[in-house]
């Protein structure tokens, strides 16, 4: 097994999960309900949790401790897409946002419950199971403001407009792509991305939300390369505020 | 010499963090026991990835059992089995229902519709005139429900 590969996709992974999970968390005690409050709160400490065990899996594979992985690195070492890291906006968006990208995330865990690393195989059943509550939340929330009124339809549309492209920049390929699909590490990022538009047009189809031509929408790429927006580094920096004026301290 | 079906007895004094009626070996997570020579080895798996119970529980198995005379105590923790909530014992569900939680549905661990929420059986009243509130609730592994005879809130141990 190609170790390098490995490793790539398990920072992928979890890089993923802990920038989403830190946005998720800044809607708590933001969130336009307090229901959406504790949806949004429950849903970081799930992704944060799973960052973390993430983590834990590259740690075994001789690389750094997990809170060093996590508070240490500088923007350009971070493997997460782009439309991970975007700031929370309007609630439109970031709900937008949950929607398109948890919908990769599940499909994505799904596939990686039969990669041939089994300790991702593993973890990955584990996830999938936990990322169902995600789904259901965002289409539940999708399908109700995406039929309510003319005004939440065309905030909705506007938010689905501008997420659009970052979302297809989930699906960037890694460079070592075709050694993660030849070893059965994962299926890749093409057949990821044909199930993800199938599963978005799926549930998109019940609300009034229209979908632009796929193929006029150009992909938001360079995160998967550590070529990141402009919003990653101050994120990073308030993450890491606490760890890295104290890295010793026990929690 | 210790045996594993003793180290199991001592487990059952080591209750969940959060629901301190339901043990962890009602609760399901331990999935391996092995003990040599009174040194003891156990794997367990958690209910959440992100369950922020899971260090208190490990520190509470290895001082339960060093208490009670191994040698050492090493706990792993791993996703080989990977716990599901159908994997709550039945005196683990009795204990739920006694400390106001709604047991899990049973069979239902991969949730297809957010449907398996509705009409959960009341804990208090056990009617079944409920209607899910929020599919999140204060901790990871508990959803939010009403009870329309009671008229009252009430939490489940959802199904995962
Ligand atoms: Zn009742």
């Amino acid at each position: 097994m190609n170790e390098t590969a490995l490793k790539e996709l398990l920072y992928k992974l979890a890089d993923d999960k802990l920038i989403i999970g830190h946005r998720n968390s800044e809607w708590t005690g933001m969130g336009p309900l307090l229901e959406e409050d504790i949806a949004f709160s429950s849903m970081a400490q799930d992704k944060i949790g799973q960052s973390y065990a993430l983590y834990q899996m590259l740690q075994g594979l001789g690389e750094q401790d997990p809170d060093i992985v996590a508070f240490m690195r500088n923007a350009d070492q971070f493997h997460n897409c782009i439309f991970a890291e975007l700031p929370n906006g309007e609630y439109d968006f970031s709900l937008m946002r949950h929607f398109l990208f948890d919908t990769a995330e599940a499909i994505r865990f799904d596939m990686l419950t039969r990669s041939a690393y089994s300790p991702l195989a593993e973890l990955s059943i584990k996830i999938r199971a936990e990322l169902r509550y995600h789904t259901l939340h965002a289409n539940t929330w999708i399908k109700k403001l995406g039929t309510a009124t003319e005004e939440s339809i065309t905030r909705l549309q506007t938010a689905l407009n501008e997420a659009l492209p970052y979302a297809l920049g989930i699906f960037e390929e890694s460079p070592y792509e075709e050694e993660i699909k030849d070893s059965g590490l994962f299926e890749g990022e093409k057949l990821l991305l044909e199930r993800w538009m199938e599963q978005v047009e799926q549930i998109l189809k019940d609300t009034h939300l229209k979908l632009p031509d796929w193929s006029n929408l150009k992909p938001v790429t360079g995160g998967r390369v550590g070529r990141h927006s402009e919003h990653l580094q101050p994120l990073l920096d308030e993450m890491s505020e606490v760890f890295r004026s104290d890295p010793g301290a026990e929690w | 010499m210790l045996t594993q079906k003793q180290i199991l007895a001592w487990l059952e004094e080591v209750k969940d963090p959060e629901i301190p009626v339901l043990s962890l070996v009602d609760l399901g997570i331990i999935n391996t026991v092995e003990v040599n020579d009174n040194q003891v080895k156990i794997e367990i798996t958690p209910t959440f990835v992100g369950c922020p119970a899971l260090e208190v529980m490990r520190q509470d198995i290895k001082d339960t059992l060093l208490k009670h005379g191994a040698r050492s105590v090493e706990v792993e923790v791993n996703y080989k089995q990977p716990w599901t909530s159908d994997r709550l014992s039945e005196r683990g569900r009795e204990a739920l229902r006694q400390f106001g939680l709604a047991p899990p549905p049973k069979g239902k661990v991969l949730v297809e519709d957010l449907e398996v929420l509705e009409n959960v059986p009341c804990p208090r009243c056990g009617s079944t005139r409920t209607g899910l509130k929020n599919p999140f609730g204060p901790t990871l592994c508990r959803s939010i429900h009403y009870c329309m005879d009671c008229r009252e809130a009430f939490e489940q141990f959802k199904p995962v």
